[in-house]
């Protein structure tokens, strides 16, 4: 079928968003707006006091009593009625939706009361009789339990140390933060006794692999877990992926009390038992030759992944695995990783998800080369990134680095940010006594995560027996109805990403519509939608791999179109052009609602060998992305953006606080499917990561008591608090996505903490900055 | 049970509630208007904010039997069968919003601020600092409502 090329296409232009009008009007409909069966019980979580205790009683007698109380699901009802939830290390300790016998971290669930609403619940739990002896908490990560310890060594990295002139040294931490979205997790869940099944409905962000997690733990089958997403998500940010471990409990309350539970997480909830990030602590050495050349780089990670490892994890630690390099050409590369158990909440998936642990250790070693080397930070980076020409770049992990022009971006966003000006400046402002610094930080932001590379937390022996993990997928589903109504239908699970409008984008185009004309559904049903074990929204997949598929199932649609069109106009399906509603033959034309009806009413006159109906599915799967090797290597992502910082900060010698006077990115993330939307990621990762640079910060004490615990103690950044942010692009289209877009939610997250680090070392001459660099902890450093 | 009538969107509603019901959940559960959204419940992140007599408040910090003989007006009063408001329409079109969840809330104080007068960008952040917003950075925010300032 022909494409006429001065047509305008839809994906690439700034459309405002389709979503908007329901959300400004209040009729969004959120997890906690929908009743999706009638008389659920409202639930109310009993959890433990205590980071790590012996339950030796607990009691729900009184808490029965209650008038209102339908009853009490326990820790040992648990234990009874489910297994543990499966897990990608071999001895991770047993995780169970509450806890039984021992506690393991403040907060963790211990029983469900389910009640007639969720007041008598409230009450309810404070009936419940417990008898806990608090046992020692670990809540140190060096003091922690290491249940996997491996060494990777890529390249000749003993020698590159021996031949450098210069080894720079450091140990980083990056601490543990956590996204919080300010709508927070929910879950309504229908078990049906006859079937012995469990319909859940939650503001989930997948199927992806956690709804076999889910499903395994309940003893289903997967489709005995249908899991259903309601139209709206109040953000995620990764952190809802943990949602399936209260799929599985209120699963389970509703199983041993007959009835539908609902259940909606209040913050205090969310900040103690959600989803934190990982804290990590790298000791990560660099090797270079006298004129900056980067010879090797050597990590020794350890991950702080809290009381259990719960599925994805350790999956932070390894979703960079082939960005151990960053964005630069090095030969050789060694990491060992150990992942640890502390008395703490369980880590999970959380914005920039490995990348600004990585990344704050990498590219606050570039800097402080620079400065030993006698080198300007960006001459510095400029002398080792990849070039423009060496793509696709192998790095030495495996990463497959698919596209950029790496310099160009640097070029650009030292011109954006007055880099030169700035350096002026700051000499002037020295000589006044201001303390003005100048951070950058170079991040190659991967998207689109192969499922393969968690499997490097067991040995190449190990991972022989099973079956090889690899590859990343997405469905996507283009109908039209008999009077030519158009519907998308993805499993992309979107949380105010705009899925919906990019969508709408992507079909115009491939059936000569306009955006409007375009229905998309992004509520996902696991028993109806097109999906497989890589569905859902995370690692930045939905531009390259969820657009692409729609880009796909759109095609069949056109052909299919263009088939019965060309019955009609008497042509060759070639030289049919789909463009405002109609199929055209030079002047020819016949409408697309003719063309459905043709399909759907009058399938006596389709062309031979053509299927009644308009329904097409389709599934792109990321080129490209190996099982990892026999050496442990592996591309573990699809697509690799490209992001340049440039943060000017000024510290305030008195008090220690830290202003952002400017802030510049720079990014390529591919072709940009809609750039008003583009910005908004780049906008909203900025944020996280400026939130993790200077205020938010989850702190226990050394009992395992969490003291952030609700938002007066955990920080997160307003509007006064951010600086404007001043973006630029480049575009260099990804070979390995069928519209060669990136992913680019996750960029400036794990760009932003180092680059404001590295503004305020430079600006108070000390290399052993923290985030997040509050007043307190500046003050403290200054000379 | 207490009897509660409150004018709500225009509309006199005559309620029985529980001394302790909160007025967010009054106005969500009770009434059905589940545009006012709760993102706390403990007076930080402003997504629960309504109109009481014409101010911003956090709904999840009043209790409904408070409201006896007031006037609430919650976001689904903005447009209400209309068209969008001119500041609503605003934030669309800077792309201020992503998951919506914070939306109702600052819509609600802005309307609130923007009938006070003529704010400028930093009285504009201001009022922003009592609000969470987890997706847009802000700036977006402050813009929208600044070029509804203009209308």
């Amino acid at each position: 079928m022909g494409v006429t090329r001065e047509r305008t296409s839809w994906v690439g232009q700034p459309v405002a968003r389709f979503e908007d009008e329901a959300l400004l009007r209040g009729e969004g409909r959120y997890m906690d707006d929908i009743d999706p069966v009638p008389h659920a019980g409202h639930a109310a979580i009993l959890r433990s006091p205590f980071a790590h205790a012996r339950v030796n009683a607990l009691d729900p007698a009184r808490a029965l009593a209650l008038p209102g109380v339908i009853g009490v699901l326990t820790g040992a009802d648990v234990a009874r009625l489910s297994r543990p939830f499966a897990v990608g290390v071999p001895d991770a300790p047993p995780y169970l939706a509450a806890a039984h016998e021992i506690a393991r971290y403040a907060g963790e669930p211990l029983a469900v009361v389910v009640a007639r609403d969720r007041y008598i619940a409230e009450d309810a739990l404070e009936l419940i009789e417990l008898h806990l002896d608090p046992l020692d908490a670990i809540a140190d990560p060096d003091a922690g339990e290491v249940v996997s310890d491996r060494s990777f060594s890529y390249g000749d990295v003993e020698t590159a140390f021996t031949r450098a002139d210069l080894v720079v040294s450091e140990r980083f931490r990056t601490p543990r933060w956590s996204c919080n979205p300010v709508e927070t997790c929910g879950v309504v869940a229908d078990w049906n006794r006859a079937a012995g099944t469990l319909t859940a409905w939650a503001n989930f962000q997948g199927p992806f692999t956690l709804h076999s997690v889910a499903a395994g733990a309940l003893g289903l089958p997967g489709s005995g877990l249908r899991l259903i997403t309601p139209p709206d998500s109040g953000g995620s940010f990764g952190v809802k992926a943990a949602v399936y471990t209260y799929i599985v409990l209120l699963g389970l309350a509703s199983r041993h009390l007959g009835v539908p539970v609902r259940w909606t997480e209040d913050r205090i909830e969310h900040l103690t038992a959600g989803s934190h990030a990982t804290e990590r602590r790298t000791g990560l050495e660099a090797a270079f030759a006298r004129d900056g050349e980067l010879l090797a780089l050597r990590y020794d990670a350890v991950e702080d992944v809290g009381a259990y490892l719960r599925a994805p994890e350790p999956a932070t630690l390894y979703r960079m695995h082939g960005s151990l390099s960053g964005a630069y050409r090095v030969p050789a590369v060694a990491a060992r990783n150990r992942v640890v158990l502390t008395n703490r909440c369980p880590t999970g998936l959380n914005r920039g998800f490995g990348g600004p642990q990585l990344y704050f250790a990498l590219e606050r070693t570039m800097t402080i080369a620079a400065q030993r080397l006698g080198l300007d930070p960006a001459d510095l980076r400029r002398r080792n990134l990849i070039g423009a020409d060496e793509f696709p770049y192998r790095t030495p992990s495996g990463g497959l680095y698919d596209s950029g022009d790496y310099g160009a971006c640097l070029d650009d966003a030292l011109e954006l940010a007055r880099y030169d000006e700035w350096r002026i400046e700051q000499a002037e402002a020295r000589a006044q006594g201001r303390r003005i610094g100048i951070g950058l930080a170079c991040v190659v932001e991967p998207s689109i995560s192969n499922m393969g590379y968690i499997t490097l937390a067991q040995t190449a022996e190990e991972r022989t027996g099973a079956l090889p993990k690899s590859g990343n997928a997405e469905g996507a589903t283009v109908s039209i109805s008999p009077i030519g109504g158009v519907t998308v239908r993805v499993g992309t699970t979107p949380q105010g990403q705009g899925h919906r409008t990019v969508c709408a984008q992507v079909t115009a185009d491939a059936l000569g519509l306009r955006p409007e004309d375009v229905d998309v559904v992004t509520e996902l049903d696991t028993s109806t939608s097109a999906w497989t074990v890589a569905s859902g929204n995370y690692s930045s997949r939905f531009s390259g791999v969820g657009a692409g598929a729609v880009h796909l199932a759109a095609l069949k649609i056109a052909a299919k179109l263009g088939t019965i069109a060309a019955a009609e106009l008497g042509c060759d399906p070639e030289d049919v052009d789909l463009r405002d509603g109609k199929a055209w033959h030079g002047d020819g034309s016949v409408s697309l609602r003719r063309l459905a009806g043709i399909a759907h009413w009058h399938p006596e006159s389709l062309p031979a060998g053509l299927e009644p109906g308009l329904y097409e599915t389709a599934f792109f799967g990321a080129p490209n992305l190996a099982a990892p090797d026999a050496e442990d290597r592996v591309a573990s992502s699809a697509a690799h953006g490209f992001v340049v910082d440039v943060a000017v900060v000024e510290v305030d010698g008195e008090t220690g606080a830290v202003e952002v006077l400017d802030y510049t990115t720079v990014g390529d993330a591919g072709r940009l499917l809609n750039p008003l939307l583009a910005e908004g990621q780049i906008r909203g990762g900025f944020a996280h990561g400026a939130g993790a640079a200077l205020f938010e910060h989850i702190v226990y004490d050394e009992d395992g008591n969490l003291l952030t615990g609700t938002f007066m103690d955990y920080v997160c950044p307003t509007a006064p608090d951010l600086p404007r942010l001043r973006i630029g692009h480049r575009e260099t289209p990804s070979p390995f996505t069928p519209l060669g877009a990136k992913g680019l939610g996750e960029g400036t997250t794990m760009s932003t903490p180092v680059a404001i680090a590295n503004a305020v070392a430079d600006a108070i001459g000390r290399d052993d900055v923290e985030v997040p660099l509050t007043p307190g902890r500046v003050w403290e450093l200054l000379p | 049970m207490i009897p509660v009538a409150v004018e709500v969107n225009g509309r006199l509603r005559r309620e029985q509630v529980e001394p302790r019901l909160l007025l967010s959940d009054f106005l969500r559960h009770q009434l059905g208007l589940r545009g006012t959204h709760v993102g706390c419940e403990h007076g930080v992140c402003g997504a629960c904010t309504v109109r009481v007599d014409g101010a911003a408040v956090r709904s999840c910090l009043m209790l409904a039997a408070q409201v006896d003989g007031a006037s609430v007006e919650t976001v689904e009063n903005l447009a209400g069968d209309g068209e969008l408001t001119p500041l609503q329409a605003a934030f669309r079109e800077h792309h201020a919003l992503q998951c919506g969840f914070c939306t109702s809330g600052i819509l609600m104080a802005a309307s609130d601020l923007l009938e006070r007068g003529r704010p400028s960008r930093d009285e504009v952040e201001d009022l922003l600092s009592g609000h969470l917003c987890r997706c847009t950075g802000y700036e977006p925010i402050v813009d929208a409502i600044l070029q509804a300032v203009e209308q």
